[in-house]
């Protein structure tokens, strides 16, 4: 079992999702943004941070990298993806997961532990949870207000593809969205940052189940 | 480009005194060019030179065991076992945080974290102490919105996690704010760099972002006083690229990977001269430069504009000449100028050459080591007078004038703007006692503090030194830390002025005697001198960050107070409220004198609490507010009430020092009594955590009630 960690210039959660997902038990490679092809992995993250210092959009420049067109493919391919914070608004960016991350509601940059509630147990990510839990994870950004239109947010509703909702909406966000699943439920994005709520001694561990079950299921894969 | 002639209005206009003039006359044996006058300028002012100041530092003490390097280089050194040290130190980005604050703070930032990758060491933790004016007068709402901002859009886009700091308001800052930022880094003791450069003939190599015109002339004017004209200054603030300097940061690590660094320089102050002055001076060597191979962003820069340009996220390194191409491809791939501008020359010279035509020849080592020193005159500050009675006051009242109060509300609305937890590393995050972040990929931690009472250095510059130093040992003990060592951040007004001079001298005595008795030797520091706007100045604000250890063996003291727990202080309490937070917040009083520190008792009480951390659950320092304000912030922490026997105005609100707050369970508390009386620190019980409200003596509030005033009165002030 292998994650690829994608590093662009700027990122700077990419050696913290390395080590949650090798305490869960991936191997992982990270992998420049330069490279053409991903290395063969069961799973890619794309991490938090300010890739290309968030100039022009936050996200905009890194999608246009050329490993991104490797992890369009992997996902067109039905391959498995997470994306935190700015690997979110990458993947929003490449078109993967829809919608956009708009300034905070507040304009101003929010680093605290949030209320997350996970909405559906339906994916790879969220089995972990049970339905309707409450956990706690960190959120650390300037760009977190998750905006789409009424019908995508409809369908995103409607097809149980909302993965977590703030339970005090911080930045915004349209009907309280944290975090998102593809319609084949095989990619996530979400502002909170999981990998800072892993271990004990961060103090809360709420996000560890997440990368546990993640590597559950595909070590059965 | 022709040069201007050098007249006396533009020495006057460098910040060159007559007598400077004089020696720069001896040193050149002709009149200088105007591009040697800049250098001269940059390199003489109060910021680079530490003129006023060098020979009462020379005092501090610098040395100990854990020490592996002192005050001099980039940053301090210290030893953390595991063949690990941190790195770390503190300096101001105060004038141009007034004149422009978002690039102010910004790039204050940015230089501290610069001075620490430039040792070979990954920064993992970053604090700000920040003084502002009062929150009526008209610059400081703009300022403290513009100084957060700029301080967390570098360090959160860098990706350092921001772990501690200060935030206070005081009208004797009005017109000049003070930034001071603070870095730490991660580095192996096998794999440090420093600054002086070897080897004769080695290229000179020029890393980083292009050179632009910003910045020129910043140093001279962060050695100058402040009048009406401020605005006219703007353009001497730097811009900050917080993604260039991660770029760069990653790049040089990488490039020190490769065995290419000979010896390495960030380009701070005074740019490229600074950097290259030092890289030479501290090898005895000389250094040629050729300026038309420095990356330059604008067109037609002049010598003059180059050599002094502070344009960011740049440094200067001395290669070794085999490693070349392995070097330069790091710096390809990172998208970054590599350039060589330059090599070390065998002779005392600092050679500056723009297009074949010299535009500097100047003996080296005259610029730096030898650089003017002055004993300024000083007069000790008179001994305060005695404090007049103060009234009883409802505790509850005092206390809430305190919550409500800018000085002693929660900072969440500053810290939740700063990311204190990239790298995920961060075992506590700002709002209670130091700042903790594990070892990456260890189990030892790290724990940080910002310290300074300013209203006791001015009242007593001696005991106010000493108490910076006290606090700063005491948060770290608090969270079970032992204190490593020290970095100073030194601010004051006009040292031409016997009074204010007086207060520097004193403070440094204070803040020798404590780091001398507390074992936290000074390894790095940065002074910022004439911190005045028409002729007034800030309160001497010598601002103590210190760095603690955890042992991979040992417990962190983090946990919380339940319900049930009995709370004790350890320390004597004397009940002292000269220069007290009571005092100046409720009776708008700024009398008497600042708390006196025993520093045997600070050291007995610290050993004390790190040696019985396992009898203790939860624990905070007492310091500004005294006891109400320590045991209303450990209840609102910890989400229970907390009854305190005492309704006694010097019990509650006296700010005696060598004290701290401790909660624990009732058996914990009996073996607590008993382990002090053997290592013979005092120790009392002075209430209980239970229930939903606070409650000292007869007076009751819902902590509900009091935590919100606590949490929102920030951004009632200034949101």
């Amino acid at each position: 079992m292998k994650a690829a960690v994608i590093v662009f210039p700027g990122s700077n959660c990419d050696r913290d999702l390395k080590r949650a997902f090798e305490q869960a038990g991936l191997g992982v490679e990270m992998v420049w943004h330069k490279d053409t092809s991903l290395p063969k992995v069961d799973i890619v993250g794309i991490p938090g941070g300010f890739s290309f210092g968030d100039y022009l959009r936050c996200g905009a420049i890194a999608a246009q990298s050329p490993i991104c067109r490797e992890v369009v493919a992997h996902t067109e391919r039905g391959g498995y993806a997470f994306g935190v914070c700015n690997g979110f608004q990458v993947l929003t960016e490449t078109g993967i997961l829809p919608g956009a991350l708009l300034r905070n509601a507040n304009l101003k940059y929010i680093c605290r532990t949030v209320g997350l509630k996970v909405e559906t147990t339906e994916s790879v990510f969220t089995k972990g949870y049970g339905l309707g839990d409450e956990i706690g994870v960190p959120i650390a950004h300037h760009d977190g207000n998750y905006f789409a239109d009424e019908a995508t947010l409809d369908a995103l509703e409607g097809e149980n593809r909302v993965a977590f909702r703030y339970t005090d909406n911080p930045n915004g966000s349209a009907r309280d969205i944290a975090g998102i699943l593809s319609s084949n439920r095989r990619v996530l994005g979400m502002m909170p940052h999981p990998e800072r709520a892993a271990e004990s001694a961060h103090g809360n561990e709420d996000g560890a189940r997440l990368f546990a079950h993640l590597t559950e299921v595909l070590s059965d894969a | 480009m022709q040069e201007p002639a050098i007249t006396e209005k533009l020495i006057e206009a460098h910040g060159i005194k007559p007598d400077e003039y004089a020696e720069i006359l001896r040193i050149m044996n002709r009149e200088p060019t105007f591009t040697e006058l800049g250098i001269f300028s940059a390199m003489w002012n109060e910021h680079c030179s530490y003129k006023s100041s060098k020979i009462h530092l020379k005092n501090l003490p610098t040395t100990g065991p854990q020490v592996i390097c002192g005050p001099g280089e980039n940053a301090g050194i210290v030893d953390i076992g595991d063949g690990q040290a941190v790195v770390f130190k503190m300096e101001s980005h105060n004038h141009p945080s007034y004149i422009e604050p978002y690039q102010g703070a910004a790039t204050g930032v940015g230089g501290i974290l610069r001075d620490v990758f430039t040792m070979g060491a990954r920064p993992i933790a970053a604090m700000n102490s920040l003084s502002f004016g009062v929150k009526d007068h008209h610059k400081t709402r703009q300022l403290v919105h513009g100084v957060v901002e700029g301080v967390g859009g570098y360090g959160n886009c860098f990706g350092v996690p921001t772990v501690g700091g200060e935030v206070r308001f005081d009208e004797a800052y009005n017109g000049n704010c003070l930034v001071n930022a603070f870095a730490a880094g991660l580095a192996d003791t096998d794999k440090i760099f420093y600054s002086a450069a070897s080897g004769v003939g080695r290229p000179v190599v020029y890393l980083g972002a292009k050179t632009g015109r910003d910045g020129v002339g910043g140093a001279t004017m962060a050695s100058a006083e402040f009048d009406e004209s401020i605005e006219e200054k703007r353009p001497t603030v730097q811009v900050g690229d917080p993604f260039t300097e991660k770029r760069l940061m990653e790049a040089t690590l990488e490039l020190m990977q490769t065995g290419a660094v000979i010896s390495i320089q960030d380009m701070g102050a005074a740019g490229l001269t600074c950097s290259a002055v030092e890289m030479g001076d501290k090898g005895k060597l000389g250094i040629r430069l050729d300026l038309e191979k420095v990356p330059q962003r604008e067109e037609n820069m002049t010598a003059y504009e180059m050599m002094l340009s502070e344009s960011q996220e740049r440094m200067l390194m001395v290669l070794d000449p085999s490693k070349e191409t392995e070097a330069k491809a790091v710096f390809d791939k990172w998208d970054l100028d590599f350039a060589i501008v330059g090599e070390t020359i065998d002779e005392d010279r600092f050679l500056i050459v723009h297009n074949g035509d010299v535009k500097a020849d100047m003996p080296l080592s005259r610029l730096s080591s030898s650089a003017p020193e002055y004993d300024r005159p000083w007069e000790p500050t008179p001994e305060a007078e005695p404090l007049a009675d103060v009234p009883q006051i409802d505790p509850i009242d005092g206390l809430k004038a305190l919550l409500a109060s800018p000085n002693y509300c929660s900072r969440e609305w500053v810290y939740e703007q700063y990311d204190s937890q990239v790298m995920a590393d961060t075992v506590r995050i700002p709002g209670f006692g130091a700042g903790v972040i594990r070892v990456d990929g260890t189990e030892k931690k790290l724990a940080f503090t910002s310290d300074v009472t300013p209203r006791y250095v001015k009242a007593n510059p001696v005991e106010g030194g000493k108490q910076a130093v006290a606090e700063a040992f005491r948060n770290l003990c608090a969270v079970g830390a032992k204190p490593l060592a020290t970095t100073d951040n030194l601010n004051f007004g006009n040292p031409e002025k016997p009074a204010i001079m007086g207060q520097f001298v004193g403070a440094l005595q204070g803040i020798g005697a404590a780091c001398s008795a507390l074992d936290m030797p000074i390894v790095s520091g940065n002074v910022s001198l004439y911190n005045e706007t028409d002729g007034q100045g800030i309160l001497p604000t010598p601002t103590i960050g210190a760095v603690g250890l955890i042992a991979a063996d040992e417990e962190p003291i983090l946990g919380y107070a339940r319900d049930g727990h009995v709370a004790l202080v350890v320390g004597e309490t004397t009940g002292h409220l000269g220069q007290s937070a009571l005092l100046a917040e409720v009776f708008n009083r700024v009398e008497g004198d600042a708390p006196a520190v025993d520093l045997d008792a600070e050291l007995a009480a610290g050993d004390f609490v790190r040696a019985n951390r396992e009898l203790i659950k939860c624990c905070t320092d007492l310091s500004d507010g005294g006891l109400a304000l320590a045991a209303f912030e450990m209840a609102e922490a910890s989400g229970v009430g907390v009854q305190l026997d005492s309704d006694e105005t010097p019990a509650l609100f006296g700010e005696d020092q060598a004290r701290y707050l401790v909660a624990c369970n009732f058996d914990q508390a009996e073996a607590l009594m008993i382990a002090a009386g053997q290592a013979g620190v005092p120790i009392a019980t002075v209430g209980r955590f239970s229930g939903d409200t606070v409650k000292m003596g007869g007076s009751e509030a819902a902590l509900s009630e009091l935590s919100s005033v606590y949490r929102e009165s920030f951004a009632g002030h200034f949101a």
